[in-house]
């Protein structure tokens, strides 16, 4: 997966390194952005609520 | 003079290095879900320091905004005017009690002596996680007493992540301040009891706490959140009593410039 995906890279090997850093900031951040908001209501350890909550 | 073997075949340690076809099928099936597998454990460490770290740090951020919007000023002990001590004085009369805001606006602010160093949290209504406890910071139980009001003006915060309001909770003792602002007047409410309950516990938000069906003549606080810390297996509750309360007009509460 990650060879592939280094193979398919284009430039010599900054280039390469500097993208594939570049694209694994951009995934983090659409995680920190949706990703992990959207997830966050179903963990189970941060209730503070008395009642139906 | 010798020319090179110019055979298609590659040469036989090659040749016996190369797996074979379904092999490589196989290895290379593992191989990708090793990788997956890897970035999974990579993306759960992602989450909590999101959860842990940055929704702390945009929790304070939107809370502190808030507050500085409803146009709370954090006292100074040195802010005292020349006319007077800047002092507020306790009214006699009847405390001012606000009606029930619509869902997720903030009204109010909260703050706490004990906790030195925490700044005063916004209070909004309703107690629903994605609209007003992951945003806002503290929620206000919809349906219970407002501040100053007959009845137990009961809330509820995060004790760890979204800017964690009740992190401290613990160390608060009876008789500590709970000091409550709105833009007209301050209730000073003082912690009364603390005691850890099961989350199906409504009994402690009832109008006389921990009296279901009694008609309230005092003007309560109560304070839930979760406990133990980064569990939702039980809740620590803090109950109050109003002390006293008075104009903001009249100067800040001797609570907080101590």
């Amino acid at each position: 997966m990650y060879g592939w995906l280094w193979r398919h890279l284009p430039g010599p090997t900054v280039v390469r390194l500097l993208l594939a850093v570049l694209l694994a900031a951009a995934v983090l951040a659409a995680c920190f952005l949706w990703v992990y908001p959207a997830v966050a209501p179903f963990m189970p350890f941060n209730e503070t609520t008395v009642g139906e909550g | 003079m010798s020319t090179q073997p110019t055979s298609t075949r590659p040469p036989a340690h090659v040749r016996s290095a190369r797996p074979r076809r379904g092999a490589g099928l196989v290895y290379g099936v593992i191989g990708v879900l090793g990788e997956l597998l890897i970035t999974l454990g990579v993306l759960l460490l992602g989450f909590l320091v999101w959860q842990l770290w940055w929704t702390d740090v945009e929790g304070d951020a939107a809370q502190a905004e808030i507050v500085r919007d409803l146009g709370y000023v954090a006292p100074t002990p040195s802010a005292s005017t020349a006319t007077d001590d800047g002092v507020a004085d306790p009214s006699p009369d009847e405390p001012p009690v606000l009606a029930e805001p619509d869902h997720a606006v903030s009204f109010a602010t909260l703050t706490v002596p004990r906790w030195q160093g925490e700044p005063a949290r916004p209070i909004s209504q309703g107690t629903d996680r994605p609209t007003v406890l992951d945003v806002l910071g503290i929620g206000h139980y919809e349906g219970t007493a407002m501040p100053g009001g007959v009845g137990n003006f009961a809330l509820a915060g995060h004790r760890v992540t979204f800017g964690k309001p009740f992190n401290r909770i613990e160390e608060l003792q009876v008789d500590d301040p709970l000091v409550v602002w709105t833009p007209d007047a301050w209730y000073v409410y003082r912690v009364t009891s603390t005691e850890v309950v099961t989350p199906a516990d409504v009994r402690v938000i009832e109008p006389v706490p921990n009296q279901p069906g009694v008609e309230p003549t005092e003007r309560y606080i109560t304070l839930t959140t979760c406990h133990p810390m980064f569990s939702a297996r039980e809740r620590y509750i803090v109950h109050g009593v109003l002390d006293y309360w008075a104009p903001t007009s009249s100067g800040t509460p001797a609570e907080l410039l101590g």
